[in-house]
């Protein structure tokens, strides 16, 4: 199908001339691109380019069963233009983001209102969704929570215990993450990119890498790719397994509680161990890697790697046991498959849903097209099977570092990076622990970045979130929130 | 002057025990968990720095934000005055003092809610309409377990409820009992006292505005209620009339320990349960009382 496409295609990790880009009117890129996403492709990201006084807006979509992206843009235009959000509410939070930065309106959007724009001292939260009855009640929770979290503000209506609608409004930890890029890469950007958000990092980091790596038409060396594999699965072993602690302590059921606290912090030692620290800051760099993983050392992650993974197979084991786990998680915060599909869902939430969607299998870049984990899919949709795929992918990804840590490949560790080529754009996905983290940059004539998107899965996922909370009770929130654990400095940006 | 001195014995007894009982179910925690866990007297640690700390008023507040509290509390500690300690029986004693002891308990609930309510929060609304509908609940257990012990013995007034050997529905009623417990003291499966998520809170819910003094009252009474409880069913189930009084009263001690640890322990291995679940509970703890009910009323005539 991909074939027929008018999009220009291209391949994960790698780059496109500008001038290479399709452009159309932007009624015919709407038009477009409603058509792919009709024939199942997926919205990745959705932006606008300052071009002089005008805007062009970019459309970046992933066709999955084909491996390929595919990117198209419109012409320069300001002022209106028809909603894609019309009719693929996927595009809902892109096209309030690009409402935002751009003052593009789109024509028809149903709830056309700031992401993360600041009214002074707070986000502009603009008006919530209001259900009206004598028996509704409102619920405001938030932006400062009783736990150490980060802030969010969460507006339920309820009707007793039931919710009847959740909006979730976000932007408190705004740091303009894509506005510091413009004009880049600086000094601080690496760090930069290594902060969007602070449990992502080796996925956020790998992702700009790449980025840089693709626009200079290179590529990391083998043994740099293998260490940042590596990496990844290490950092979604430790959220993965502090999220079934997580879990476990919202339902009070304290075994798997105390056990998966303390196995997070043995696997971010892992991590430390192979670059000093416990959430991979440093390690991966433009062009390769900056610290190795000598024998020795390899023998002794491999040694601290087993039991940890035997004591996390016990701990998720006593969360399956025990039957008042299990009544907590079945049946509660239920998205559907057709949902998820149409509003984008990514990562374990998507494939909780019964979706096949995993960019390591679907796109795979660097060392992913060496070595592959199998995809952790469990139909239902609901707590319970987000908890699932989060327990089938730490098994998996146990599985995968044994395999990789056995079997390394040889060579350098840091290859020569040219500076990137001018008015290109490059396209990296890198699968995180939460989903698909999504960069996008275009080069001005000076090799500059002229526009840098990130996009990472919380973006898609937190309508998930509101969708889980439809009918479900409202002192079942926190368990929905924390089955789905999505970032909000991710989000933020 | 004995009877006063008899009266501020108990009263120092009660008071000052009570807050070792969360720190008993605690360690058991920490214990299974293979954690250190907090000391046993930080419950004691806690009341004296939160009476030591000023009080946040909501501008909407009326005085009953404040005297809420206080009269649950003189009502818990009137209720506790009213409970037989074993061979010393009780303080107060009189023919339906047990209707008195239940009605002192929902008066401090109401107050409770009360005080909630006046903070005009979403949240303490939403707590106080849980804890009173699941009270109801509660209350039909606990009012048909007082009836089985009243048909057993064929008396209205605690102490002689609670004095002879148990009955043949013992076992019953310690199950009963031993449920309505962990629902009136908000511990697993109904509620989790540990919990910081406030949308799911039941009594915790309630008492999120509270601060300083106001909260150290609210705090020592729950601990005076779940000693109370603790008591109350010791007493039902373990036949200590029979006992020697050095005897009934290492019974009723070493009986409080043996229900803090169950409770410890059911928190440890047990997840709470949902919402919709807990009237189910609640209905299996009413019926329990009510076989105990039956077992004291037929059971006798066979």
């Amino acid at each position: 199908m991909s074939a027929s496409t008018p999009f220009a295609l291209l391949a994960n990790a790698t780059s496109i001339p500008w001038a290479e880009v399709p452009a159309w009117p932007v009624a015919e890129l709407v038009r477009a691109t409603a058509e792919e996403l009709n024939r199942g492709g997926r919205l990745c990201a959705w932006f606008g380019v300052p071009e002089g006084e005008a805007t062009c807006l970019v459309a970046v979509l992933a066709f999955d069963a084909d491996n390929t992206l595919a990117v198209g843009r419109s012409l320069p235009f300001t002022g209106n233009y028809p909603a894609l959000t019309a009719t693929h509410s996927q595009a809902h939070l892109f096209e309030r983001e690009v409402w935002e930065q751009h003052g593009l309106t789109p024509e028809g959007h149903p709830w056309l209102k700031p992401v993360r724009r600041t009214n002074g001292d707070a986000p502009a939260n603009g008006e919530f969704f209001r259900v009206d009855g004598r028996e509704v009640h409102e619920v405001a929770v938030g932006p400062v929570h009783a736990g150490v979290i980060e802030p969010g503000h969460f507006r339920f209506q309820c009707a007793g215990e039931e919710v009847l609608h959740l909006e979730i409004a976000l932007g408190y930890q705004h740091r303009g993450a894509e506005t510091a890029l413009a004009g880049g890469p600086h000094r601080a950007t690496m760090s930069q990119m290594e902060t969007v958000a602070g449990d992502t990092t080796v996925a956020h980091a790998t992702a700009h890498a790449t980025i840089m790596e693709a626009l200079a038409g290179t590529e990391a060396p083998l043994r740099a790719q293998w260490l940042r594999a590596i990496a990844l699965e290490l950092e979604r072993l430790a959220n993965h397994t502090g999220d079934m602690g997580a879990l476990a302590g919202d339902v009070a059921f304290l075994p798997t509680q105390s056990a998966c606290g303390k196995l997070r912090g043995d696997y971010l030692n892992l991590t430390a161990l192979l670059c000093g620290n416990r959430f991979g800051r440093g390690l991966v760099r433009p062009g390769g890697c900056r610290h190795d993983l000598e024998p020795a050392r390899a023998v002794q992650m491999l040694e601290r790697l087993a039991p940890a993974l035997a004591d996390t197979e016990q701990a998720v084991a006593w969360f399956w046991d025990a039957a008042s786990v299990r009544a907590r998680f079945e049946n509660v915060g239920t998205v559907f498959a057709a949902q998820a599909a149409e509003i984008g869902l990514v990562g374990p939430a998507a494939r909780a849903c019964g979706l096949v969607r995993d960019v390591r299998y679907d796109h795979p870049a660097g060392w992913h097209r060496f070595a592959q984990a199998p995809v952790a899919v469990w139909p239902g949709g609901d707590v319970f099977a987000r908890a699932r795929v989060r327990s089938l992918e730490i098994q998996r990804s146990g599985d995968f570092l044994r395999e990789q840590l056995a079997t390394p490949p040889e060579g350098e560790l840091h290859g020569e990076l040219p500076p990137p080529s001018p008015d290109m754009l490059a396209v990296t996905l890198v699968e995180g622990w939460r989903g698909e983290v999504c960069h996008v940059a275009l080069t001005d004539a000076a090799g500059r970045f002229r526009r840098y998107k990130l996009v990472d899965p919380s973006f898609h996922n937190w309508t998930g979130l509101a969708l889980a909370l439809r009918g479900t009770a409202i002192s079942d929130f926190p368990i929905c929130n924390k089955s789905f654990n999505l970032s909000y400095c991710g989000f933020d940006l | 002057m004995m009877l006063m001195l008899d009266l501020i014995l108990r009263l120092v007894l009660w008071l000052l025990l009570a807050p070792l009982l969360p720190g008993v179910i605690n360690r058991v925690k920490a214990w299974v968990a293979g954690r250190r866990g907090p000391p046993v007297l930080q419950l004691y640690y806690d009341l004296a720095r939160l009476w030591q700390k000023g009080v946040v008023m909501s501008t909407l507040a009326s005085p009953g934000f404040v005297a809420g509290p206080a009269v649950a509390w003189v009502a818990l500690t009137g209720a506790a005055l009213l409970m037989p300690l074993g061979p010393a029986g009780a303080a107060f004693s009189f023919r339906g003092d047990v209707l008195m002891l239940i009605y002192l308990l929902a008066l401090a609930r109401f107050c409770t809610a009360w005080a909630a309510m006046e903070t005009g929060s979403a949240f303490e609304g939403m707590g106080a309409a849980r804890e009173v509908s699941y009270a109801v609940l509660a209350e039909a257990a606990i009012i048909t377990a007082v009836l089985s012990l009243s048909v057993q013995t064929g008396s209205v007034s605690l102490v002689s409820m609670l004095a002879p050997s148990a009955g043949a529905g013992a076992v019953l009623l310690a199950a009963g009992l031993f449920t309505v417990l962990l629902a009136e003291n908000c511990r697993v499966p109904f509620d989790d006292p540990n919990t910081h998520l406030e949308l799911t809170m039941i009594h915790e819910v309630m008492v999120l505005d509270h601060s300083g003094p106001p909260l150290a009252v609210i705090l020592h009474g729950a601990s005076m209620k779940l000693l109370l409880f603790a008591v109350l069913l010791v007493q039902a189930v373990l036949p200590m009339g029979d006992m020697s009084p050095l005897a009934a009263t290492g019974a009723l001690a070493g009986g409080v320990l043996a229900v803090m640890i169950g409770v410890g322990l059911i928190e440890s291995l047990l997840a709470r349960l949902a919402f919709r679940r807990v009237p189910l509970l609640l209905t299996t703890a009413f019926l329990l009382c009510l076989f105990a009910l039956l077992v004291a009323w037929k059971g006798n005539r066979v």
